[in-house]
C-alpha cells in the first residue's frame, strides 16, 4: 500500500548514496567526470544533433554517446528503441545500479527528474505527421517512447526491478527534486532503497526555446561574471542508488556520501524570472538547512545553480548573501555549468554528483571561465582547482515556473 | 498519525466549469456530445470532447498569469480554486502552507506544437512568449501564483494512474507536517496532435480535456469529511499481459464489495482498452460508476474525475465506501479507497 504509510521511526533513518553514475559532455563515467570537474575543463562543441544554422547560438555541451550500450536485461530490439535521453539515463543508471551490488527486486521506487523526456521522438513524430500525414511508419512506437514514464519502465526492465515510477517535471530544479523526493521516501519509511536521478538530452525545441528567449550566451557561459551574457545548454544524466545506512551496512556496501537535507519552495514572482532578491531561493536553502539541522556557517561549499544569465546569477547571489550572512565572505561558491552547460532536468542530479566528488576528493570544482567576478556576489567564486577540507556541501537548483530546490550532502567518513 | 480527509473538490470537464454540471452529467448518464477537430493534411476530422466556454468568464481568468497561458493552465486553475473554496484566503494570506501536486500525461501540448512549428519554419521568429508555456510545470506555476502560495509544488508526469501517485505524495506531505493542506490536480488540454497519437491505439477513442482537483487536509474536529482510506501499490506494466496482472493486483489489494460500496472504474466502453480492468473487476456485484463513458478519455484529468465522482457519491450519503480503479494506458495500475465515516446505512 502506498497509503496509509507504515509507522515511521521516531528518528528518521540516515540516507546514504551507495551507487552513482554520471554522463556529461566531459565523459561517460565517474572518474573522467571527477577529473574534468576538478580541473574545470570546458566541454562545449558545435551542435550536430539538429540544424542550428539559423540559430543565434550554435554550440552546446553535447555528449559523445558510445556506439554500444552496456549489457542489461533489455533485448537488442528494446535497446534499438531507446531514444537519446533514454540512452543517457541508462548509461548513468547502469553505473549506479552495479556499484552497490543491488539485485533484481520488487517494490523498489524509481524517482526521475526530466524536463522533456523523449522530446527528440516527439519532434520526429510531429515532422512526419505534418510532412507525410498518411505515413504511419513507426509513429505508434514514438508515441509510447516519447513519454518519460517509459524511461522509468526501461530502467526497471534493464535491471529487473519493479515498483512505483515517479517522474517529476519541475523544470531545471527537477533533478534535485527527484533526489530530494527519494530522500523523503526513505526518511518517511516508504522505502528502504530508491533509485533516483535526473536527465535530459539536447533537443531542437528546447534549444530553440532558450535561443528565442536570448538566454543562450553568444560568447561563453561565465556564471557570476560581471560581464556574463547567458547560459549554455548541455545534456547528460546522473543517477544514484540511495538507501538507509542500515541497509548499506547489512551488505557492507561502499558509501559514497550522505544526503542530510532537502528544501523546496516556489517562486511565484514570474514564470521565467526569479524574484530579484532571491526570496524563494533563500527559502529553499533555509528549508534544507532546517531539515539537516545545520546553520549556514557549517556549509563548506555551495554548488550554485549559476546559469550565467544576468537575472539568475544576481538573484542567486542575493539569496546566498542573505542566507550565509557573515559567513558569505569565506564561503566558497562555484557553478560547474561553466564546464558542462545547463543540463536542465539533469542539472540538479549532476551537480549533486559534483558535490559528492568534491566531498570524496576534498577539492573545490572551479568556475574556470570566470574573468571578472560580479561585485554583487559577496562570496568568493572558486576559479582555480583548489584543495579544501569539506564536511558539508550544498547544491542549488532553480527552474522555470519558480521551482527551487536545495540539497545538502555530507562527506562519509 | 491523523487521518487525511478530502476538504474540497473541483472540476472543469466537457460538462462545464464546476462540480455541478459534472455531477448533473453523470447523473443523466448519457455520453456528452463530441466536436470535430481538424488535422492538417487529412480530410477526416478527429473527434474530441472539449471543455465548453464558460457562460460567465470566471474572475480568476483575468489574472495576469493567465493572459497568455494555454487552456491546461485555465483548467487547472479553475479546478484548484473550486476545490480550495473558502480556504483560498488562508492560503493567500499565508497562515496556511499549501502544497500543490499537478499531474499530467500530455501537458501543455498546444503551445509545444505551436512553438516547434515556428522553430521548423524560422527559428529566428519562434515566439519567446510561447516557449515558457511549453514547460511541463507552467500550469502548476500559474496555479501557485494565482493562489499566492510559495510552498512545495511538484508536477508529476505519467499515465492516468499518476493522479493517485500524486494523492499518495500529498498524503505523505500532510502526514509529515510539511504542509497544512495540499491540492492534487489532474489536468489536460486537447489538441489534434494528442488526439492523433491516441487514435493509433484505438480508433474509436474520444479524448476529453479539463481538470479535476482534490484538496486534502489532516482531519481536525472541524472537518467531518470523506476520508482517504487507502492507495494501493502502483503496479507497473509494459505489455498487455502484464497490464492484466497489474489490474488484478490492484483488485486484490482493495477491499471486496461490502454492503453500500461503490466502484468508480476507468472503463470507457472500448473493449480492447477496457479488457484488463473488466477482467479484474468482473465479480464486482455492487454499483459502479464509469465517468469516462460519459466524459471521454481525459488522461490525467480522467483519474481525477473518477475520484471526484466517487467522493461526491459518498458525500451524497449513498455509500459507505468507494473504490477507485485506474488502469493507465502505458505505465501502471493503481487503486484508491475513500470512506464516509459518518455513513449511517
Amino acid at each position: 500500500m502506498l497509503f496509509p504509510a507504515p509507522q515511521s521511526a521516531k528518528v528518521p533513518p540516515r540516507v546514504v548514496v551507495t551507487g552513482a553514475g554520471i554522463v556529461t559532455a566531459l565523459g561517460l563515467d565517474w572518474q573522467t567526470n571527477a577529473e574534468g570537474f576538478r580541473q574545470g575543463r570546458v566541454a562545449f562543441q558545435p551542435v550536430t544533433l539538429f540544424d542550428v544554422s539559423r540559430q543565434r547560438v550554435k554550440s552546446a555541451a553535447q555528449v559523445n554517446l558510445p556506439s554500444d550500450l552496456p549489457s542489461t536485461r533489455l533485448s537488442k530490439r528494446q535497446r534499438s528503441r531507446l531514444d537519446r535521453a533514454a540512452k543517457l539515463l541508462l548509461l548513468a543508471a547502469h553505473q549506479a545500479w552495479n556499484q552497490p551490488g543491488w539485485t533484481p527486486c520488487s517494490h523498489l521506487p524509481v524517482v526521475l527528474g526530466t524536463t522533456s523526456g523523449g522530446m527528440s521522438l516527439g519532434e520526429t513524430y510531429y515532422r512526419q505527421a505534418i510532412e507525410r500525414p498518411r505515413n504511419h511508419h513507426r509513429q505508434a512506437g514514438r508515441v509510447i517512447h516519447y513519454q518519460p514514464q517509459r524511461h522509468g519502465l526501461d530502467l526497471a526492465g534493464a535491471f529487473g526491478f519493479s515498483g512505483p515510477i515517479f517522474v517529476i517535471a519541475n523544470a531545471c530544479a527537477t533533478g534535485a527534486n527527484a533526489v530530494g523526493h527519494a530522500w523523503q521516501l526513505i526518511r518517511n519509511a516508504r522505502a528502504e532503497r530508491v533509485l533516483a536521478g535526473g536527465y535530459d538530452a539536447l533537443s531542437q525545441l528546447v534549444f530553440s526555446g532558450f535561443d528565442s528567449l536570448q538566454a543562450l550566451s553568444p560568447t561563453q557561459c561565465r556564471p557570476f561574471d560581471a560581464q556574463r551574457d547567458g547560459l549554455a545548454l548541455g545534456e547528460g544524466a546522473a543517477v544514484f542508488a540511495l538507501e538507509t545506512v542500515a541497509s548499506a551496512e547489512r551488505r557492507r556496501a561502499d558509501i559514497l556520501g550522505e544526503i542530510v537535507g532537502y528544501g523546496a519552495t516556489t517562486d511565484a514572482h514570474h514564470l521565467t524570472q526569479p524574484h530579484p532578491q532571491g526570496d524563494a531561493a533563500l527559502g529553499a536553502m533555509n528549508a534544507a538547512c532546517q531539515s539537516a539541522g545545520l546553520e549556514p556557517s557549517q556549509i563548506d561549499y555551495v554548488n550554485a545553480h549559476g546559469t550565467g544569465t544576468p537575472l539568475n546569477d544576481s538573484a542567486e547571489a542575493a539569496a546566498i548573501n542573505r542566507w550565509a550572512g557573515a559567513h558569505a565572505p569565506t564561503l566558497p561558491v562555484s557553478s560547474t555549468k561553466s564546464s558542462v552547460g545547463h543540463l536542465l532536468g539533469g542539472a540538479g542530479a549532476v551537480e549533486m554528483a559534483v558535490c559528492l566528488m568534491a566531498l570524496q576528493g576534498q577539492w573545490l570544482p572551479p568556475t574556470s571561465t570566470l574573468r571578472e567576478p560580479d561585485p554583487a556576489a559577496r562570496f568568493p567564486v572558486v576559479r582555480q582547482p583548489t584543495a579544501a577540507k569539506l564536511e558539508y556541501a550544498l547544491t542549488n537548483s532553480f527552474g522555470f515556473g519558480g521551482a527551487n530546490a536545495t540539497l545538502i550532502l555530507r562527506r562519509w567518513p | 498519525m491523523s487521518s487525511i480527509v478530502i476538504a474540497g473538490l473541483g472540476v472543469v470537464s466537457p460538462a462545464g466549469w464546476g462540480l455541478l454540471p459534472f455531477c448533473e452529467s453523470l447523473a443523466k448518464g448519457e455520453p456528452l456530445s463530441t466536436k470535430e477537430l481538424s488535422r492538417p493534411g487529412v480530410s477526416r476530422p478527429l473527434t474530441i470532447r472539449p471543455v465548453p466556454r464558460a457562460a460567465h468568464r470566471p474572475s480568476f481568468m483575468t489574472h495576469a498569469r493567465l493572459r497568455r497561458a494555454s487552456p491546461i493552465a485555465q483548467h487547472a486553475a479553475g479546478a484548484a480554486i473550486e476545490a480550495l473554496g473558502a480556504d483560498i484566503s488562508r492560503v493567500n494570506q499565508q497562515p496556511a502552507s499549501l502544497g500543490v501536486v499537478l499531474c499530467v500525461l500530455s501537458g501543455g501540448v498546444n503551445y509545444s506544437r505551436r512553438f516547434y512549428d515556428e522553430t521548423l519554419k524560422d527559428p529566428t521568429a519562434a515566439s519567446p512568449l510561447v516557449f515558457p508555456e511549453t514547460v511541463f510545470n507552467a500550469p502548476a506555476s500559474h496555479v501557485a501564483a494565482i493562489l499566492g502560495t510559495t510552498g512545495i509544488n511538484y508536477t508529476l508526469v505519467g499515465d492516468q494512474g499518476t493522479f493517485l501517485l500524486g494523492l499518495a505524495l500529498a498524503a505523505d506531505w500532510l502526514s509529515s507536517n510539511q504542509v497544512d493542506g495540499c491540492l492534487v490536480v489532474g489536468a489536460e488540454e486537447s489538441d489534434w496532435l494528442t488526439a492523433d497519437a491516441f487514435r493509433r491505439f484505438e480508433r474509436r477513442i474520444v479524448l476529453a480535456d479539463g481538470a479535476g482537483a482534490l484538496y486534502l487536509k489532516r482531519r481536525t474536529t472541524e472537518n467531518a469529511a470523506i476520508e482517504l482510506a487507502a492507495i494501493t501499490n502502483s503496479y507497473s506494466f509494459s505489455s498487455r499481459s502484464a497490464r492484466i496482472r497489474a489490474a488484478h493486483a490492484v483488485r486484490a489489494e482493495l477491499p471486496g464489495a461490502g454492503p453500500h460500496y461503490v466502484l468508480c472504474d476507468g472503463m470507457q466502453g472500448l473493449a480492447r482498452l477496457d479488457a484488463a480492468e473488466s477482467l479484474a473487476w468482473n465479480d464486482w456485484s455492487a454499483p459502479r460508476l464509469s465517468p469516462k463513458t460519459i466524459l471521454g478519455e481525459g488522461l490525467a484529468a480522467s483519474a481525477a474525475w473518477q475520484c471526484v465522482a466517487a467522493i461526491d457519491a459518498l458525500q451524497q450519503g449513498h455509500y459507505r465506501a468507494a473504490n477507485v480503479s485506474v488502469v493507465g494506458c502505458n505505465q501502471q495500475a493503481i487503486g484508491a479507497q475513500f470512506v464516509n465515516p459518518n455513513f449511517n446505512g
